[in-house]
């Protein structure tokens, strides 16, 4: 009875003018993601006009296309940038970017720390799906050490990127990741994070299936999502288990909660100082 | 008559006058990473954009993230520029498609330097022109700007952003290092004594906007974004509502517009100044510091008997062909120095297609084209 509600709020932020079939896999937890993103806007009633959202390339690159809010698909790795113009030039709007794993960690990697660090008013969502899924499976920061990928065919050697640790490590307001098997928790978070001010980071775990299910010992893209249930647990019980218990497993939920002042809010503060003395002086 | 109102002189910097010709023209976003020549333009705006209201200075991480702000902010409805040196620019270059591809409005000024690589970095040199023309992926229309000396800085910064807004494409001003870092006496305009042109933005009610769609000019009007004008807009290739498309005839279609749209504005976008080339045998084109010393090398020409001319490119591309092509009706050699191997020297006889003879000064060495040097060569015939 939910889910027929559920489609019917998506219904109303779809673009009737964009030609469906979209791009995804069957399986592909995208448009679970996109799914609780829309709900997020609805449940705390944002207008669609006061929504921007800012793509980067590959498989996420493309939800910007099918939502009617303001979509920007940007180049490889900027969408973080982009979308630090758009806020810094007004910040009344909603900025909200959506990034695959290459496309934040690698690429973008240095747009996203200092992202974090400015700690600019912007929602940053990385739907992290292990692997490069559009230009055909190629590792990623993200793929796990051991598995197999079109580019490392022996193995990946080294350790992957820690979403979390990194946006904690750059100073990021909000951090938090979910998966898309724990539907509800992914849109708490992701409305948490919309609403902070500076600069929030939501990472959405994601299963590949097609480019890296395949290839990686999972039979079907059910297997994925029955390896997020066993392998996701709350971070709240992460955090009292033993260092042998933690092994394989993956917490979720928030790590960083934290009322910085966003840049965009400090700098026009400190604008509206100088006019104020400006008028003063004036007089 | 009423007197005119005396303008304000001041004594400034290339890179200062490039300043007050963006703040004239409204720029109120400017977003970059600092790099040598191009820095007190970035250090100007950062002082100055603070306390006009809603002036954006932001320091970005790299000259990537610099377009990509600068790109942002020009959706959300600014004028917006952004300033590098060589190495920088070419760090820009994806993003640089990327509005040409999306129509975003922009300014980058250039200020060039010795390359390839690091390079010359306090040295002038010319040798980012073909890099200004090509210096992206794929086919692609792009204006570029010159100035000569300070005062031009001021007006030429103006006539970009004024492109910029009027064919929504972004604008190059490339400048060289002399010309940023010469300081002289300018005046600034009173108001009114100069066109501020911005985008037209669309009178029809938001669900009848295309926003590329076609229009008489080619250029369609563009909403800021969060104005109730939602749409999508991409890199890829797409088709009138923006949303990707690879159906050859909206590829073609969209091309076709974007050439266009720059190509048939010729009159308007292609600017020179001509001097002495009434009557002229032997021509000087030359753009930047360089036309400085054409023109005392055709003064000092004249009074030697010479009947020699000097066309100063003050827009590089498209290239400026119909004024060319007027002085190949008369000259018998066209002189082209520059701080290059020859990159204009290559447009220059692509125009003339053997009409006269043309005679190349190109110096990389990171010192200036001096007027004797290209007196020599015009005296020479």
């Amino acid at each position: 009875m939910s889910s027929i509600t559920g489609n019917e709020v998506i219904h109303q932020y779809l673009r009737h003018n964009k030609k469906f079939p979209h791009v995804l896999c069957a399986g592909c937890g995208h448009g679970i993601v996109l799914g609780t993103l829309i709900r997020s806007i609805h449940s705390l009633s944002i207008p669609k006009d006061d929504v921007v959202v800012v793509a980067g390339i590959g498989c996420s690159g493309r939800l910007a296309v099918y939502v009617d809010f303001n979509t920007v698909h940007t180049t490889h790795g900027r969408a973080l940038s982009f979308a630090t113009g758009i806020k810094m030039a007004n910040p009344k709007l909603n900025v909200i970017t959506i990034m695959g794993d290459g496309d934040a960690l690698s690429i973008g990697g240095n747009h996203l720390i200092h992202a974090a660090r400015r700690n600019i008013g912007v929602t940053a969502l990385v739907l992290n799906n292990n692997i490069y899924g559009m230009t055909g499976g190629q590792s990623s920061p993200a793929t796990p050490a051991g598995s197999t990928t079109m580019t490392n065919p022996y193995g990946q050697l080294d350790k992957s990127f820690d979403t979390v640790e990194l946006a904690r490590g750059a100073g990021a307001n909000y951090v938090a990741r979910g998966t898309v098997f724990h539907v509800n928790k992914l849109e708490s978070i992701m409305t948490e994070a919309i609403q902070r001010s500076g600069f929030s980071l939501v990472e959405a775990i994601t299963p590949c299936h097609t480019q890296f299910g395949r290839k990686n010992k999972y039979k079907s893209s059910v297997d994925m999502y029955k390896w997020l249930k066993k392998t996701a647990i709350p971070v709240e019980r992460y955090e009292k288990m033993s260092e042998k218990e933690r092994e394989g497993r993956m917490p979720i939920g928030e790590f960083v909660k934290k009322d910085r002042t966003g840049f965009e809010e400090k700098y026009y503060a400190m604008q509206a100082d100088f006019l104020k003395a400006e008028a003063k002086g004036g007089k | 008559m009423p007197r005119r109102k005396k303008r304000k002189e001041i004594f400034a910097l290339g890179n200062e006058a490039v300043v007050e010709g963006a703040l004239l023209a409204g720029c109120s976003f400017y977003g970059g990473y600092p790099i040598t020549p191009s820095t007190e333009i970035m250090e100007i705006m950062a002082q100055r954009l603070p306390m006009i209201k809603d002036g954006v200075f932001i320091q970005l991480e790299d000259e990537i993230a610099s377009m990509g702000a600068v790109i942002g902010a020009s959706m959300a409805g600014r004028k917006a520029m952004t300033a590098t040196s060589g190495p920088g620019f070419s760090l820009m270059q994806e993003n640089l498609g990327y509005a040409i591809m999306a129509e975003a409005p922009m300014v980058l000024v250039n200020v060039m330097r010795g390359g390839p690589s690091t390079g010359l970095p306090t040295c002038p040199a010319q040798g980012d022109v073909q890099q200004a023309r090509w210096g992206t992926h794929g086919d692609h229309p792009i204006i570029v700007l010159s100035a000569s000396n300070v005062q031009e800085c001021l007006d030429m910064t103006i006539t970009a952003f004024n492109m910029a807004e009027k064919y929504r494409t972004p604008v190059i001003l490339l400048l060289d290092e002399v010309t940023s870092h010469t300081r002289e006496k300018i005046e600034l305009p009173n108001e009114g004594e100069y066109e501020v042109f911005s985008r037209s933005v669309p009178s029809m009610p938001p669900e009848w906007y295309k926003p590329y769609e076609e229009t008489v000019r080619g250029v369609p009007p563009m909403p800021p974004i969060g104005s109730g004008y939602r749409f999508h807009v991409t890199g890829l290739t797409h088709d009138r509502n923006g949303f990707p498309t690879q159906r050859p005839s909206e590829v073609v279609e969209l091309m076709d517009r974007i050439h266009r749209k720059i190509d048939q504005f010729f009159y308007d976008i292609q600017l020179v100044d001509e001097i002495q080339t009434d009557d002229c045998e032997i021509c000087v084109i030359a753009y930047g510091s360089v036309a400085r010393s054409a023109e005392l090398a055709v003064q000092q020409a004249r009074a030697n008997g010479v009947k020699a001319g000097l066309l100063k490119l003050k827009t590089l591309f498209p290239y400026p062909r119909r004024h060319t092509e007027k002085i190949l009706a008369k000259a018998k050699t066209l002189v082209v120095p520059e701080m290059n191997m020859g990159q204009m020297s290559r447009e220059v006889k692509r125009v003339n297609m053997g009409h006269a003879s043309v005679r190349t000064i190109n110096r990389i060495d990171g010192q200036i084209v001096t007027p004797s040097e290209i007196l020599k060569v015009i005296m020479q015939g």
